[in-house]
C-alpha cells in the first residue's frame, strides 16, 4: 500500500471527518514546464502572503499554505484530509458554504466573516472561493483564499477618524483646518468666538472643545442669550439672592457660578441685550460675579465660549453690540463654513446620516437613487447640516423600499431645484421675496454673504431704474424709506 | 491494574458532559452551535444517558448559561473564543477544545482518558 501524506485516520472510530486524498509523500507535487526545472508546489504556495487552501470536491482540505497555517494555528499533519469547516472554523462555512454554490460557470465568490483559530482568537476574514478545473473545464476541486482583514479594519477606522473629530464629520479642506486647530485650541483657556450660519454645528464644536479640554471633568453650561427676556436672563446668568425681586423666594446660583471649573457656552451672543453686555464685560475682566441683590461676589473660574450666527462687526457698527465685549470674546475665532462651501462633505454626511438614522429607526440600510442623490448634492442647504439631517430623516421615514427615490424627498427640494437658496441661509424668510425684475432668483458666488448680495441687488435695481430711487424701491418690493436706510447702511450714494 | 480501572470507572460515572453539535460531529464553533449533546452517567463503552437539546439560537452567552444551569462538568468543543474558555474554566468547568471528530469518537476517547485539546479524531 502506498504511503500517503497525513495518513493518521483513526481506524477504531471510523471517523468520517478525515479522508485520504493526496499524493505520494515521497514525491511532493511540483509544477513542470513553467521553468526549465520543476518547481515545488508547496514552496510556491508558501510564498503567497495571503492564506490559500485547496479543497477536494467533497470540501476536504488537500493543501494549505504557510500563511493560512499561521492564521488557523493548524499544521499540515493535522488538517490534511479534514473537512474544511472544521479547520477554518469560519461562520461563512457554517452558515452558507460558498463552495456549495460554485459551478463550472461561476466566477469567484467573496464573503466576509470571521474564524476562531487554535489560539481561541476571533479573527475577521475575507474568503474568496473559486472553482479549480481540469483541462476539460470540469471542476475537480476548489481554491479558497483567506485574508485577515483585522489590519484593514484598523486602517479603515483610522481613515474614518481622519474625517471626523468627536462627532463632527467632514473631509473638506475647510473642515480639516478646523479639525487641526481644535485639539490645540481646547488646551488653552482663552475665550472662543464661534461664528457661522445656523445649522453649521456651532454647539457641537463648543461641546467638543469642552470635552477635549482640561475642564472636561467640570460642567459644560449652555445658555441661549436670545431665548430669555433681559431681566430673566440676568438672573439666569448671574443668579439672585432671596428677596432681590418679587418672586425671588430663595437664593439661586447663576449659570456662571454653576459653570465654575468648567465651560460656559453663550449661544446667540449677538442677541445679548446691551445692559447685560456691560455686566458680562465686567465679569470677563474681574472674573467675579455679583448675584442680583447680593453684596458678596463669587469668583468663578470659567472658560467662555460664545457663538452667534450674526455678523458681530456689523452689529458693533450699528451700536447693537459693544466693541469692547467683541474684542474680549474674539480671542480665538472659529468660523464654521456653510455646507454649500464644504466640497465633498455633503456625500459624506449623507452616508453618515443614512447609516446612523436608519439604524436608530430600526430600518434596513437604505441607499439613494441616482436622481435623488443628484438633487441632494446640488441643493444649497440654507439650513446647513441640520437641514441635511432632517431631509434624510424625512426620507427614511417616508421610504418603504430599500432605495430612497425622488418621491421620498421633501417636495420643496424638487420645487427649489437648481435655484440658489443662499439668501435663505443668511436672513429671515421674509427677505426671500427679493427678486430681480425678471423674477429670477439672484445667483451668488460661494463666498458671498447676505450683505454682499443685498448690496448688489440694490445696485442692480438702481442701475435698471436709471438712478431713480422710487422706481428701484418698487422693483425691490421695498418702501422708499427702507431703500433709503439700506443705502445709508451700505454707504451707497 | 484492575483496581486502577475500577477507580477510574467510578470517577467517570458522575461526570456530566456537553458537546456542541454540527450534525454528528463536534461543532466547529462553540458560538455557532444550535444543537448540543448532554451526556451523563457515561460508562466505559462511551454510552450513557444522552440528551440532545436544540437551542433557540446560536449564542455563546446562552450556551455558557446552559452549561452552568445544567451543572455540566466537562465541555468538549472545537473553536471557542478565549473569553468563553476563560469564563468556563474560571467556573471550574473542564474545557477540552479544538477537538475535531464525531461526537461519539470524542466521547469514546474521553472515557478512555486519551482525549486532549487539539485532537483530530
Amino acid at each position: 500500500m502506498k504511503k500517503v501524506a497525513g495518513d493518521n485516520t483513526n481506524a477504531n472510530t471510523g471517523s468520517s471527518i478525515r479522508v485520504i486524498p493526496g499524493w505520494d509523500a515521497a514525491i511532493p507535487p511540483h509544477i513542470d514546464n513553467l521553468f526549465n526545472v520543476p518547481i515545488g508546489f508547496f514552496e510556491l504556495l508558501d510564498e503567497i502572503a495571503i492564506g490559500v487552501v485547496i479543497l477536494s470536491l467533497d470540501r476536504k482540505i488537500v493543501v494549505m499554505n504557510q500563511t493560512l497555517k499561521a492564521l488557523t494555528g493548524f499544521s499540515q499533519k493535522e488538517f490534511f484530509g479534514v473537512a474544511c469547516a472544521h479547520i477554518l472554523r469560519s461562520n461563512v462555512c457554517l452558515h452558507d458554504c460558498p463552495v456549495l454554490h460554485i459551478n463550472e460557470k461561476s466566477s469567484p465568490k467573496c464573503n466576509e466573516g470571521n474564524l476562531i483559530n487554535k489560539n481561541r482568537q476571533l479573527i475577521p476574514i475575507r474568503i474568496t472561493s473559486a472553482p479549480l478545473k481540469n483541462i476539460n473545464g470540469k471542476i475537480i476541486g476548489f481554491l479558497e483564499t483567506v485574508e485577515d482583514i483585522n489590519l484593514l479594519r484598523k486602517i479603515d477606522e483610522t481613515a474614518s477618524h481622519a474625517y471626523n473629530f468627536n462627532n463632527i464629520i467632514g473631509r473638506s479642506p475647510e473642515m480639516e483646518k478646523i479639525f487641526q486647530i481644535l485639539p490645540s485650541l481646547a488646551q488653552t483657556d482663552s475665550s472662543v468666538l464661534i461664528t457661522g450660519e445656523t445649522g453649521t454645528g456651532k454647539d457641537m464644536v463648543a461641546e467638543t472643545i469642552h470635552h477635549a479640554s482640561n475642564r472636561a471633568k467640570g460642567p459644560f453650561v449652555k445658555i441661549n442669550c436670545g431665548a430669555l427676556p433681559e431681566t430673566l436672563l440676568e438672573s439666569e446668568l448671574f443668579g439672585h439672592r432671596k428677596g432681590a425681586f418679587t418672586g425671588a423666594v430663595e437664593n439661586k446660583p447663576g449659570r456662571i457660578q454653576l459653570a465654575h471649573n468648567g465651560t460656559l457656552y453663550l449661544t446667540e451672543i449677538g442677541d445679548l441685550p446691551l445692559s447685560l453686555q456691560i455686566k458680562l464685560l465686567t465679569f470677563l475682566d474681574d472674573k467675579e460675579i455679583f448675584p442680583l441683590g447680593g453684596i458678596k461676589g463669587f469668583t468663578a473660574d470659567v472658560r467662555i465660549i460664545a457663538a452667534t450666527h450674526r455678523n458681530l462687526e456689523q452689529r458693533v457698527n450699528s451700536n447693537r453690540f459693544r466693541k469692547d465685549l467683541l474684542f474680549r470674546l474674539n480671542v480665538i475665532r472659529l468660523h464654521l463654513p456653510p455646507l454649500r462651501d464644504r466640497q465633498g462633505d455633503i456625500q459624506l454626511l449623507l452616508d453618515h446620516f443614512l447609516n446612523t438614522l436608519s439604524t436608530q429607526m430600526g430600518k434596513k440600510k437604505l441607499d439613494l437613487s441616482r436622481k435623488a442623490l443628484k438633487i441632494l448634492l446640488t441643493y444649497n442647504y440654507p439650513g446647513n447640516v441640520r437641514e441635511l439631517r432632517n431631509i434624510v430623516e424625512y426620507a427614511i421615514n417616508i421610504c418603504g423600499d430599500r432605495q430612497i427615490k425622488l418621491k421620498h424627498l421633501p417636495s420643496y427640494l424638487i420645487e427649489a431645484g437648481p435655484f440658489d437658496m443662499t439668501a435663505a441661509a443668511q436672513d429671515p424668510p421674509s427677505r426671500l421675496a427679493f427678486k430681480t425684475e425678471d423674477s429670477r432668483f439672484i445667483r451668488t458666488g460661494p463666498h458671498q454673504n447676505w450683505s454682499d448680495i443685498e448690496k448688489r441687488m440694490i445696485m442692480e435695481a438702481l442701475i435698471k431704474a436709471g438712478g431713480r430711487k422710487n422706481k428701484a424701491a418698487v422693483s425691490l418690493g421695498w418702501a422708499r424709506s427702507t431703500l433709503w436706510r439700506k443705502l445709508k447702511q451700505y454707504g451707497i450714494r | 491494574m484492575a483496581k486502577i480501572e475500577t477507580i477510574r470507572y467510578t470517577l467517570i460515572m458522575p461526570i456530566k458532559i456537553l458537546i456542541p453539535l454540527y450534525e454528528n460531529d463536534v461543532a466547529p464553533r462553540f458560538d455557532l452551535a444550535t444543537e448540543v449533546l448532554i451526556v451523563s452517567g457515561i460508562d466505559k463503552t462511551g454510552s450513557g444517558d444522552k440528551r440532545m437539546m436544540v437551542l433557540p439560537r446560536a449564542s455563546a452567552d446562552q450556551l455558557c448559561h446552559l452549561i452552568i444551569t445544567e451543572g455540566i462538568q466537562t465541555v468538549i468543543c472545537s473553536g471557542i473564543e478565549d473569553d468563553y474558555y476563560q469564563y468556563l474554566t474560571w467556573k471550574r468547568i473542564e474545557v477540552i477544545d479544538s477537538v475535531v471528530g464525531s461526537s461519539q469518537s470524542a466521547l469514546n476517547h474521553y472515557v478512555e482518558g486519551t482525549l486532549k485539546p487539539g485532537d483530530i479524531l
